[in-house]
């Protein structure tokens, strides 16, 4: 491999790993997300640093010129890194929904027991009546 | 089930009814007056519980001046979270049966009674669907959407081995174990489909009985379109798919409770 590539290589992958540091060091990137990124920005960098097993990678899964294994690695934990996303996406999706789903619930519980503090504070119409009208008034 | 430190619902409010009806809402102005109107009409030992699935319309106030309950939940989370926020609160408050009627109006409370009378047929039957094409009437679906419904017919009836017509329907009934089951676990995006082969799995069983339906009153189907219609069917049977691969503890019939449905988060 061409040493300028090597030296690009080298400092692109050390630079990811530095900035990924940086993140988890400001706390604006959580540790579970930071591993993935660290353990796929070390893996290049130790194609990029030692060249006898990127030609013996790209030698097995017959790539002819040993950079493009590296990018094909570096793709590969692109992908890798996309899904992961994309699931901790659903289960962000998920656990939003059923906050939504609790917060409606609890609201509506809040206005019954208000309503019903109102009631016994004397002050019957003003807030009752949609309420007891679903139940009370429409069934006789 | 609620922890012990909620305060109880005074009794001021605890109208009686073990019955619930719940409206999913999403920007129903047009319809969702009448709606309710009809329900406390036509089915007046049922609660109404409207949920106004973040609209950015006045559905929320119109339902509420017209005498339902409304949960409001603060953004859209689409028919599947906006129901299954209805059997949780239906779940919580104990009651027994809960019927769902699209808040556009094509459903006709005045069906509801038959419903009821399919499930005292089917004892056991633990969800009833109304059904626009088990015997013929008035209702016709636009052609993408009928060929998406008539495969998941197909295919839920070789499922079930038993004959289903119409499982999109989202005018149902159901009783307190379903109700329990939906509230733990229900089905996201386009959910009826995939709610039956659920409770197929979980060992519950449901029936059809036919029922006239209206044309849509007002609103927006969020089924517009043939794109739309294609996602749907694709998504819905993506999840069929995978959904039979998917492991499951199996209830024996006839048990309290559906033990499999997984708990929330």
């Amino acid at each position: 491999m061409d040493l300028r590539l090597q030296i690009v290589a080298i400092t692109g992958a050390v630079g990811l790993l530095l900035l990924v540091l940086e993140l988890v060091r400001r706390r604006a990137l959580l540790e579970r997300y930071a591993l993935l990124w660290m353990f796929s920005s070390v893996v290049i960098l130790a194609l990029a640093v030692w060249q006898d097993a990127l030609n013996v990678l790209a030698r097995q899964i017959g790539i002819l010129s040993a950079p493009n294994a590296l990018f094909f690695v570096a793709v590969a934990f692109i992908l890798l890194l996309l899904l992961h996303f994309s699931a901790a996406m659903s289960r962000l999706n998920d656990q939003s929904k059923v906050l939504a789903q609790r917060q409606a619930i609890l609201e509506q519980r809040l206005r019954e027991v208000e309503c019903a503090r109102a009631v016994a504070a004397g002050d019957e119409q003003r807030h009752l009546e949609p309420l007891l009208r679903s139940g009370a008034e429409h069934r006789n | 089930m609620l922890p012990e430190t909620f305060i109880e619902i005074p009794r001021t409010f605890a109208t009686g009814n073990d019955c619930l009806a719940v409206v999913p809402a999403y920007n129903e102005e047009a319809t969702i007056t009448d709606v309710v109107g009809a329900l406390h009409r036509r089915a007046p030992q049922f609660d109404v519980l409207v949920i106004d699935d973040g609209s950015t319309d006045a559905t929320g106030e119109l339902a509420e001046a017209a005498g339902a309950r409304v949960l409001r939940l603060p953004f859209n989370l689409g028919i599947g979270g906006a129901v299954q926020a209805g059997f949780k609160f239906a779940d919580e408050r104990g009651y027994r049966y809960m019927v769902q009627v699209d808040g556009d109006g094509q459903h006709d409370p005045g069906e509801i009674p038959r419903l009821f009378a399919a499930m005292d047929d089917h004892e056991g039957a633990d969800m009833i669907c109304g059904s626009r094409f088990a015997s013929t009437t008035g209702y016709i679906a636009p052609i993408s959407r009928r060929t998406g419904i008539h495969v998941f017919a197909f295919l839920l009836s070789r499922l079930l081995r038993q004959p289903v017509t119409d499982p999109t329907s989202g005018f149902r009934l159901y009783n307190r174990r379903a109700i329990a089951l939906f509230a733990r676990d229900y089905p996201h995006d386009y959910p009826e489909v995939e709610a039956v082969l659920m409770l197929h799995h979980h060992r519950l069983t449901m029936r059809e009985v036919p029922v006239r339906m209206f044309q849509r009153g007002g609103g927006v189907s969020s089924l517009r379109g043939s794109g739309k219609s294609f996602y749907y069917m694709v998504k819905v049977l993506l999840a069929l798919f995978v959904g039979l691969g998917r492991r499951r503890a199996v209830p024996e019939p006839g048990e309290a409770a559906p033990v499999a449905a997984e708990h929330g988060l």
